[in-house]
């Protein structure tokens, strides 16, 4: 980074508009393939569901390694648990969820979800005592520390809930869908798109807006001045930890709900998922992984409508296009 | 010894280990008859040549990759698909093997050169991407690979089990086409061990763990860090394709399951942490170590999952269940990674050859 850059940088940093916009450019770009508008419209409805699923899992990912500099691989764990909690909470709720109120299928709703993000919260926190903290600072040993916990961590959920997938009802206001004209847009996709907002909200507003968002703005881009500072940094690094573990349960039951049920491999598949889109958000961006979270759900939904077989390299072919456009992902993080 | 490149097993332990993995492989067939037994010292083979290669990579050049299982995804099914589509020939099996050695050698070098020039823990999360959606690939292009159910074909007549090329057994054992069968993986993968061996003890070798120890200073040294890295990663992927043709020639069969899927990964990167990383005799430590335990702990371990049972211990049960072996290797795992960093091999090395030439 050149002088200049930097002394622009100092009194507000300059958010550069035309990455955010990709998710909008490959929209335009896709629309006059697929032709109908309500198709289109359910694409990008999907898309942008999916995408926000993606994201909740991916922002904490994201924010552990801007963070501590910690690649974990254990995530997948995590979203897998959240999964799983989920199933704990909706299968004794049943009646709830079966009700015609909307009060009570939104409480058992949200008691899951809450239920996957402090379970797994609490779990990240064991989860960084034992696996990642003995080697900070190491990537290598890192790697190979979070994936040995995470092996442990997908062995015992499958000892504790048995190796078949567990069926999960949706609550019954959120099942079917909106009809608008020749649209259908399903209700569950409102409800995620809402929730991933709610998110990425709250992640903005405390980054942005608290000495603790501050504080680990501040680690991310430089980790020594903040301990030089006076802060302990290792507790910032467990509470970053688990917030990101938590963000992973969250995301795992959203996306268990949405498929209507729960299975240990759900970890792997949005693990490789959630490494491509920090990649292309740049690593350790929370706004970057947002962009990106869309845009790759954007354009698996239009690759998978317009030609089926492309959809599955559709994700590796947008992040090798976005890295050549910027090496560093879409908002890089500086020092990185 | 220039057979082992001046880099034999270091210190009296070791080479007893490691000459007797090495002699139980090479007898293997007269001193455990039995379809089992076979297979799994055939496995070993083929997973010393796999963990090896994978050596070179993550212990010398400590390069963290995911997409190893690919190219020996590449190499079982260049070699399974062309004796399916041209017929059991040693033709079939030259042309699978040059074509995925091609294939491995692109891949590997467009991996490298798009990922290796940032930073390597970029090149692991590239590599899981790329492994992953290759994995999809192969299952979903069904026409081609079979799909889920893979591939099953006749290999070359030479090599079939109902080939007979004496009259009489040997030292008790049929002379059948199995045997051969056994001794080609043997001998190849044999071979392709003491390439590697050579490979990472000659200046190339050094120069990689220089790399590795310090990226900085060899840059700074005049080594293209990228070039050398490439590099490393194209003998890796070659060595795995090389293991997965056995592997295809020996199951005769090609499938997602047994080439491709991302366990194998996980084994690989269990054997090569467990045996020792950065020393190619912990390949073949891990490889045998792991490929006994996945065969025989899990008898084991469903003989004390029914013992818990029966005494109604919580919980117990369903960690002994013989499903959940991998559960104990992974808490090995973790533990050699904090606690004995170069495996087993590192633990039976005498405590002052640290560096030092004995």
């Amino acid at each position: 980074m050149s002088a200049l850059d930097v002394g622009a940088a100092l009194p507000r940093r300059k958010i550069e508009i035309l990455p955010a916009l990709t998710p909008l450019i490959v929209a335009l770009v896709a629309a006059p393939f697929v032709g109908s508008a309500s198709t289109f419209l359910t694409l990008t409805a999907a898309g942008i569901a999916m995408g926000m699923m993606i994201f909740t899992m991916a922002s904490g990912l994201t924010l552990v390694f801007g963070m501590m500099d910690v690649l974990n691989f254990g995530h997948g764990a995590f979203i897998a648990l959240g999964a799983y909690v989920a199933t704990l909470v909706l299968l004794p709720l049943a009646g709830w969820s079966a009700s015609d109120s909307v009060a009570l299928n939104l409480a058992a709703f949200a008691l899951a979800i809450l239920a996957a993000a402090v379970v797994c919260g609490a779990l990240g926190w064991l989860f960084e005592r034992l696996i990642v903290k003995p080697v900070y600072g190491q990537h290598l040993r890192q790697i190979l520390a979070t994936i040995g916990g995470a092996i442990i961590a997908e062995q015992l959920i499958y000892a504790l809930w048995g190796p078949d997938q567990i069926p999960l009802a949706l609550p019954a206001a959120f099942r079917g869908s909106f009809v608008f004209g020749d649209t259908a847009i399903e209700k569950y996709r409102v409800l995620a798109t809402v929730v991933g907002l709610a998110v990425f909200a709250g992640e903005t507003l405390i980054l942005n807006r608290t000495k603790i968002g501050l504080l680990i703005r501040a680690g991310v881009e430089n980790r020594e001045m903040v301990e030089a500072l006076g802060y302990r940094i290792d507790r910032l690094f467990v509470g970053v930890f688990m917030a990101g573990s938590a963000l992973a349960g969250l995301g795992g039951a959203m996306m268990a709900l949405y498929r209507g049920q729960a299975h240990a491999t759900i970890g792997a598949e949005f693990l490789v998922l959630c490494f491509i889109v920090i990649i292309i958000g740049g690593l350790g961006s929370v706004g970057g992984s947002f962009v990106a979270s869309i845009l790759v759900a954007l354009i698996a939904n239009y690759a998978g409508f317009l030609a089926p077989k492309l959809a599955l390299v559709s994700n590796i072919v947008a992040m090798v296009v976005v890295l050549l456009w910027r090496p560093r992902g879409l908002y890089p993080v500086t020092g990185r | 010894m220039s057979l082992l490149s001046g880099d034999g097993p270091r210190g009296r332990p070791l080479q007893i280990l490691i000459g007797a993995v090495v002699l139980a492989l090479m007898l293997a067939p007269f001193l455990f008859p039995g379809a089992k037994a076979l297979n799994t010292s055939a496995k070993i083979c083929v997973m010393i040549l796999l963990v090896a290669s994978y050596d070179v990579l993550i212990g010398y050049a400590g390069i963290v990759s995911f997409a190893h299982v690919m190219f020996f995804g590449v190499g079982a099914y260049g070699v399974g698909l062309a004796l399916y589509g041209l017929g059991a020939s040693w033709t079939a099996v030259a042309i699978g093997l040059v074509a995925a050695a091609a294939l491995s050698l692109a891949l590997a070098l467009a991996i490298g050169l798009f990922s290796l020039r940032v930073q390597s823990i970029f090149f692991a999360m590239v590599t899981l991407a790329v492994a992953y959606a290759f994995n999809v690939l192969a299952s979903q292009l069904s026409d081609i690979t079979g799909g889920e159910d893979g591939r099953s074909f006749k290999v070359p007549a030479a090599l079939q089990p109902g080939f007979k090329w004496l009259d009489h057994p040997i030292f008790g054992v049929p002379a059948s086409g199995k045997l051969i069968a056994y001794y080609l993986v043997f001998f190849v993968a044999a071979v392709a061990f003491l390439v590697l061996l050579r490979v990472v003890n000659s200046p190339f070798g050094r120069v990689l763990q220089a790399i590795r120890e310090n990226p900085f200073r060899a840059e700074a040294l005049g080594y293209r860090i990228v070039f050398h890295r490439t590099l490393a990663t194209c003998i890796s992927a070659l060595g795995a394709t090389v293991a997965g043709a056995l592997s295809a020639l020996w199951l005769r069969y090609v499938g997602p399951d047994t080439a491709l899927s991302f366990s194998i990964q996980v084994d690989v990167l269990v054997m090569v942490v467990v045996g020792g990383m950065g020393s190619l005799w912990g390949a073949i430590v891990g490889a045998a170590v792991f490929v006994v335990a996945e065969g025989y702990l899990q008898d084991l371990m469903g003989a004390l999952a029914n013992a818990a049972a029966e005494a109604h211990l919580p919980l117990l049960p369903g960690l002994f269940d013989p499903h959940r072996w991998l559960l104990w290797l992974g808490l090995a795992f973790v533990l050699a990674v904090y606690f004995a960093p170069a495996g087993i091999v590192g633990a039976l090395k005498p405590a002052e050859g640290k560096g030092k030439r004995t």
